[in-house]
């Protein structure tokens, strides 16, 4: 992950928040680069990677609190 | 104490897999075993033995159905208490054997009940737990079951079929290993008993009354007669040692009624329902972007549907679609304090907020179905329409 990585901090907040901001947000990466959300809701774990496959994009993993996503389209 | 003003319809009630409103033929038999079963079935009087014999029907009646011989079964306060008897009995019986087994292997999409009993075993007794992983349809491997199952193992437990997605489990493939390795396997049938054919291949079954339209407060606990199980509690020697405290005959009687009705009706019920359950799964997405429909396509119980909505808070679903006169459950719905994500959805992978669980009575029909469907799309769309594009 470079510096120049975007991160949406949306710790403190409870899902769907998050993934509604990381849905907000995606469109303001270029296609192929990365997204980083940082996310303390525990439901972010399961809720990231199904959003990843059910809108197209591409999940990447987790390393703790921040879950790191690269947008396809 | 009065109910006015509390409707006793079940109109837009799609919450049948929390529980079923009472079945007619359990009413007639609650009504009457009240007056003819009320007496200590333990004595030795007329009245006693009336209440005996009634008690023991009700046995011999769950016992035809659920697969068992009937001195095997037991009539418990509730499917959970005879999870935690089932759980905790077995395990006692076991820790004297040879290399003191002590892990208990569960899927990971079990019944609260059972992890629950299961983390008791491991703070108390000293067990471990190993979970095992599901396939995106909540279903378990039974190859990754079986290679959890070891001769350190005290108890196995698999479920009949899932409570949240309707998913049917590889049971009589994992008990043929159990057996194999001389380890007890739990069957909790909660959801499936009376509505298709049980497993035949467990150790220890429970089930729960009032899932199948008999009333509240009777669960059904059957151990194997060549299953070693020991009372984890206080010695008490009502039904057959196993249950503690005096037994409500006129409701076991009245569950035993519902069970014999909803069996007889059970194929043509779960034929009506599967198409139901099949449109549903076709309709949703169609009516909705975004959503996850889960759970396997056929290898599933017929009357339990489970989707989840992306973007939306599932207690706000099951608010608003109270407020249309619609009664859903919701496996999630993180961004409230009462509802936790479920622990089902994510074993998936699927998405835990925005859940809708619909499940049926054995009288719904297709235009309840659809009016539901029109208040859900209608839901799910205003609430959406507050976030903007997304």
């Amino acid at each position: 992950m470079s510096d120049a990585t975007p991160v949406l901090d949306c710790r403190g907040m409870r899902c769907p928040l998050p993934i509604i901001e990381l849905a907000r947000h995606i469109g303001e990466a270029e296609v192929g680069a990365l997204v980083t959300v940082l996310a303390d809701d525990p439901a972010a774990a399961s809720d990231v990677p199904a959003w990843c496959r059910m809108r197209g994009h591409e999940y990447l993993g987790a390393d703790g609190d921040a879950y790191t996503v690269r947008r396809r389209h | 104490m009065s109910t006015r003003g509390v409707s006793a319809s079940s109109d837009g009630y799609f919450d049948a897999a929390s529980t079923e409103p009472l079945h007619p033929a359990a009413r007639e038999v609650l009504l009457a075993a009240a007056d003819e079963g009320w007496a200590d079935p333990a004595r030795l009087y007329g009245s006693a033995r009336r209440a005996r014999m009634l008690l023991d029907n009700a046995r011999e009646v769950v016992a035809a159905v659920v697969g068992a011989r009937p001195d095997e079964v037991s009539f418990t306060a509730s499917g959970t208490q005879a999870i935690q008897l089932g759980m905790l009995g077995t395990a006692a019986a076991r820790r004297r054997e040879a290399g003191d087994p002590r892990v208990v292997a569960v899927s990971a999409v079990e019944h609260s009940a059972v992890l629950q009993s299961a983390a008791h075993l491991a703070r108390h007794e000293g067990a471990r737990t190993v979970e095992v992983g599901v396939d995106r349809d909540g279903r378990v491997d039974p190859a990754a079951f079986a290679a959890a199952v070891a001769d350190d193992t005290v108890l196995a437990c698999l479920q009949a079929a899932n409570h949240e997605v309707g998913t049917v489990q590889p049971v009589d493939e994992v008990a043929a290993h159990c057996a194999g390795r001389g380890v007890p396997l739990l069957v909790d049938a909660a959801q499936a008993a009376g509505r298709v054919p049980l497993p035949a291949g467990w150790s220890v079954l429970t089930a729960s009354a009032h899932k199948w339209g008999g009333p509240a407060g009777v669960g059904v606990l059957a151990v194997r007669r060549n299953v070693r199980w020991r009372s984890p509690l206080p010695g008490d020697e009502r039904e057959g040692g196993r249950v503690p405290g005096f037994e409500n005959v006129p409701a076991a009687l009245a569950a035993a009624a519902a069970l014999r009705a909803r069996w007889e009706e059970a194929d043509a019920v779960a034929a009506r329902q599967r198409e139901l359950v099949d449109h549903i799964r076709a309709r949703v997405p169609e009516l909705l972007a975004d959503v996850d429909v889960v759970g396997h396509p056929t290898l599933r119980l017929p009357h339990l549907v489970t989707f989840s909505c992306l973007y939306v808070d599932g207690e706000a679903l099951v608010t608003e679609l109270d407020r249309a006169g619609f009664a859903i459950s919701s496996g999630s719905s993180c961004t409230s304090s009462t509802l936790r994500p479920s622990h089902v959805l994510a074993a998936m992978g699927a998405l835990t907020h925005g859940n809708v669980r619909v499940s049926l009575t054995s009288d719904a029909t297709r235009d309840d179905v659809d009016r539901l469907l029109v208040a859900v799309a209608d839901v799910v769309t205003r609430l959406r329409a507050g976030l903007g594009a997304l």
